[in-house]
């Protein structure tokens, strides 16, 4: 019989337990995922009892009240509070979302926070992003072109032109649509993921981009691009309401259409 | 002394560029392109830093949508800077305002269209044309997204021109050697708690605002004036800190922002009443007066029993009107925060708005070229070597006493290039360096492991709590005599408190505890300034508003007001002069004149 055991760490034990003060009658538990690098133990789970009488609307409010009261140990990262920057990506009930912009009362029971799926933890909720970030460089996400622009003008679009880019330019690369894919997760070395494939196919939506052909050529491999099984994971988890999976879809359909 | 128990890695650079928002990413870019070799040290990955969350445009004379000339623009800004900007800097802003749009352009931003293909414009506060003054179509805009998608085209070209980043290191202090030159910056990286020396020939500093230091406010959590901070403890001058910007539609109770552009697109403000005060206060530019001049309507609108809501303390938005369509086209971003943060669907009701702290005239003095100023008693434009500073963390001064809507995205794209063109000037790559002093960095280690260690019995959130509550409460939009006299007793008590600072975590690795507890320290100096120097500016002059003085006094104080924070932690004040010329004979000096909107 083959025998399977977890790397060394990987296990989630039970954490500490922090009331809500004598009082508070409004109360919602966090169980909150904490790992901390630097003291070799397992990462563990600690609850929060919060008194909602005092705290903001969304699960951000909750984490930096538990920052400021509780135990200031707790790391997140966090910066625009108005889901627009990304920092504040994790996993809130299941789901990969931005803490900013998810309502507490949205989730049913207790509150459960882990970090961004299969990524490397540093630290509590601060997972690495080196990955994503390397693989986002790799696609080449600036304008190419050959042509000079106009010197003292800018280049022309139509609006038609210009509402191809809808849905794409917006994205925040927060990786929420990344680290919820099942491919990704198997494949995060070699498949580039939905996050950045939603921003290869702004590229190649374009009409000022002159290197339609080479971006197609770069993306048509089995695993770059073809490990996108439709799971569509990534559209039901964007925090921007974008979809990834359509993008990934119209890709396939350029290089079908090449062929 | 000297502090042990750090790994300490030594970089050596032609030029170290601290923050890679707009202005950061921007200088950076310039610096690569000149062929000197630069680092950019960053708190925050890049796309996440604040330039992210402007919204409405910036701003140029390109005239797409109808005429528009540089000039005006000129007068526009001198007019919304209540005469403390200097008109050198502002000629070159507005005049470099065309070409720095168009390069933005050909580097990818995804801006909005005219039916002919170009940039398209809308009407920003205080934006006009020559004549009658009424708004003109001056805001560049990507809907109202303009900050992603400037800051993510900027980032996309640091990654074509394979800047050298790092990310999530965060500055802890100045490097200055013993003839006052600036020789680099002490850094520590987060993810593996590793202490970094960056020697440089130069510094930039585009560390951004400080925000954070008012309970209430548009700016993000790291908006926390580190640049500034270590601009102080440096024994340098922070300029103008007294004018502090108001934004009129900061979403009720939540504080994010709602841009102008909303009202520049048609939108409206209402009090209780139903009454469109804004032309009441301001009868030719009405809601596009700037915002200053409507941050203190609707202040007066709310103070005189004409606020809206149960407690009648906000005042309405109206976006009604515009049509789903017009708000999914122009204004998709804010309808989304609508929805979130106040629960208001916008095509249907209005959005409770209050004015909210939301942008930092004053920071750490430049010329025109951005090197930062330290003047001495023969010569008030004096320039500290070594040292730089650009964008909001900067005082150039372009925006005076009150920023127009859409300057700041400009000033970050200007003068980034501005720094970029005068390192390429003035400075050869590879140039040798001067031997650093062996105890270079332990000044700030020391701070550092002071803060690391801090076992005192308050937390950094309690701290800055009452720090934020006192500028709130007293360097507010309406500021009087007592309010100020109050506020500075109150935040040197504020400032006291810091011995007693207690930190948790210990760790050396993402110890956020730590990067807050420093950033409270930055947030300090910010705040002191800022209170001791409105303080003693006894008259009323843009953002701000003595009650006890209402009018603007240019013989006494058309100046520029300068802080310095002693090794005691007091601040004593100076004042240079206003530039009352400007770069070129292409345009003349604007002499003040009263300020009607």
């Amino acid at each position: 019989m083959v025998e399977f055991s977890l790397p060394a760490n990987s296990k989630v034990v039970e954490g500490k337990s922090h009331k809500a003060p004598d009082g508070a009658t409004n109360i919602r538990r966090f169980n909150v995922y904490r790992y901390q690098p630097d003291e070799g133990n397992n990462p563990q789970m600690d609850t929060f009892e919060v008194d909602m009488d005092r705290c903001g609307p969304m699960v951000l409010d909750a984490l930096i009240k538990i920052k400021d009261e509780v135990d200031s140990t707790l790391t997140f990262r966090r910066s625009c509070r108005e889901g627009v920057c990304g920092s504040c990506a994790m996993n809130i009930d299941g789901t990969n979302t931005l803490a900013c912009t998810k309502a507490i009362e949205d989730v049913k029971g207790d509150v459960k926070i882990y970090p961004l799926p299969h990524m490397p933890v540093i630290k509590d909720l601060v997972p690495d992003l080196s990955i994503p970030y390397a693989q986002y460089a790799s696609i080449k996400p600036w304008l190419q072109t050959d042509t000079p622009p106009p010197a003292n003008e800018e280049r022309r679009q139509s609006i038609e032109e210009r509402e191809k880019l809808d849905g794409l330019w917006e994205c925040i690369l927060c990786f929420c649509c990344q680290t919820s894919c099942p491919s990704y997760w198997w494949n995060g070395d070699r498949y580039l993921g939905p996050a950045i494939l939603l921003q290869a196919h702004r590229f190649l939506a374009d009409s000022r981009d002159e290197y339609t052909g080479q971006r197609l050529d770069e993306l048509d491999d089995p695993f770059r691009l073809y490990r996108c099984h439709t799971i569509m994971n990534c559209t039901n988890t964007c925090p921007k309401n974008l979809n990834p999976g359509q993008a990934i879809g119209e890709i396939k359909e350029m290089l079908a259409r090449r062929r | 002394m000297s502090v042990s128990g750090y790994d300490i890695v030594e970089h050596t650079y032609d030029v170290v560029v601290v923050g890679a928002g707009g202005a950061g990413l921007r200088a950076t870019l310039g610096m690569s392109e000149a062929g000197l070799k630069t680092a950019c040290i960053t708190k925050v990955f890049p796309t996440r830093s604040h330039t992210v969350a402007a919204q409405g445009g910036i701003s140029a004379a390109l005239g797409n949508m109808e005429p528009d000339s540089w000039d005006w623009h000129v007068y526009d800004t001198v007019k919304g800077a209540d005469w403390l900007g200097d008109q050198d800097c502002i000629e070159y802003l507005c005049k470099e305002a065309i070409p720095a749009v168009i390069e933005l352009e050909h580097y990818g931003v995804p801006f909005s269209r005219t039916e002919d293909g170009k940039i398209y414009q809308r009407p920003f506060g205080g934006h006009t044309r020559a004549g009658d003054h009424r708004p003109v179509s001056r805001a560049c805009a990507a809907a109202d997204r303009t900050g992603h998608a400037m800051l993510h085209t900027l980032y996309q070209q640091s990654l074509k021109n394979e800047t050298e980043f790092f990310v999530e290191y965060f500055a802890l202090d100045l490097i200055m050697d013993d003839e006052g030159a600036c020789r680099g910056v002490v850094a520590w990286n987060l993810d593996d708690g590793s202490i970094h020396i960056f020697r440089a020939n130069l510094t930039v500093l585009a560390t951004g605002g400080y925000g954070r230091a008012y309970f209430s406010c548009t700016s993000a959590h790291t908006c926390t004036g580190d640049g500034n901070g270590m601009v102080a403890r440096a024994g340098l001058p922070l300029q103008d800190m007294e004018f502090v910007q108001f934004h009129p539609t900061g979403v009720y109770g939540a504080g994010m922002l709602i841009t102008e552009g909303a009202r520049g697109e048609g939108g409206y403000l209402t009090n209780a009443a139903g009454e469109r005060f804004m032309e009441r206060h301001a009868p030719t530019a009405k809601d596009l007066a700037s915002r200053d001049v409507v941050s203190r309507a609707m202040t007066v609108e709310i103070r005189e029993g004409r606020g809206v809501g149960p407690d009648q303390d906000h005042i309405f938005l109206h976006l009604e009107h515009l049509g789903a369509d017009t708000l999914k086209l122009r204004l998709p971003g804010i309808t989304e925060t609508s929805r979130i943060f106040a629960g208001v669907d916008a095509s249907r009701e209005p959005i409770p708005v209050l004015p909210t702290v939301h942008y930092n005239m004053g920071g750490i003095p430049t010329n025109v070229h951005g090197q930062v100023i330290r003047p001495t008693d023969s010569n008030p434009d004096a320039v500290c070597p070594g040292l730089m500073a650009v964008g909001e963390a900067a005082c150039v001064s372009v925006h005076g006493a009150n920023r127009l809507g859409t300057n700041s995205l400009l000033d970050l794209v200007v003068f980034g290039r501005a720094v970029a063109h005068h390192a390429r000037d003035t400075l050869k790559p590879g140039e040798p360096h001067k031997p650093l002093a062996k105890d270079a960095a332990d000044v700030a280690l020391a701070r550092f492991d002071r803060l690391r260690n801090a076992n005192g019995s308050m937390r950094t959130s309690e701290i800055r709590g009452n720090m934020q509550r006192t500028m709130q409460n007293d360097a507010a939009v309406f500021r009087t005599n007592q309010s100020l006299k109050e506020g500075v007793e109150k935040i040197y008590r504020v400032a006291e408190s810091l011995p007693e600072l207690r930190i948790s975590d210990r760790s050396l690795i993402w110890n956020s505890d730590l990067v807050e507890a420093l950033e409270l320290e930055n947030l300090m100096e910010c705040a002191k300034t800022t209170m001791v120097s409105a303080e003693a500016r006894k008259e009323s002059r843009g953002a701000h508003a003595h009650e006890d003085y209402p009018k603007r006094d240019d013989v006494n104080w058309m100046k520029h007001t300068l802080a310095w924070v002693d090794t005691k932690g007091k601040v004593t004040l100076g004042y240079r002069p206003v530039h009352t010329y400007t770069l070129s004979n292409e345009i003349s000096y604007i002499e003040p004149e009263e300020r009607i909107y």
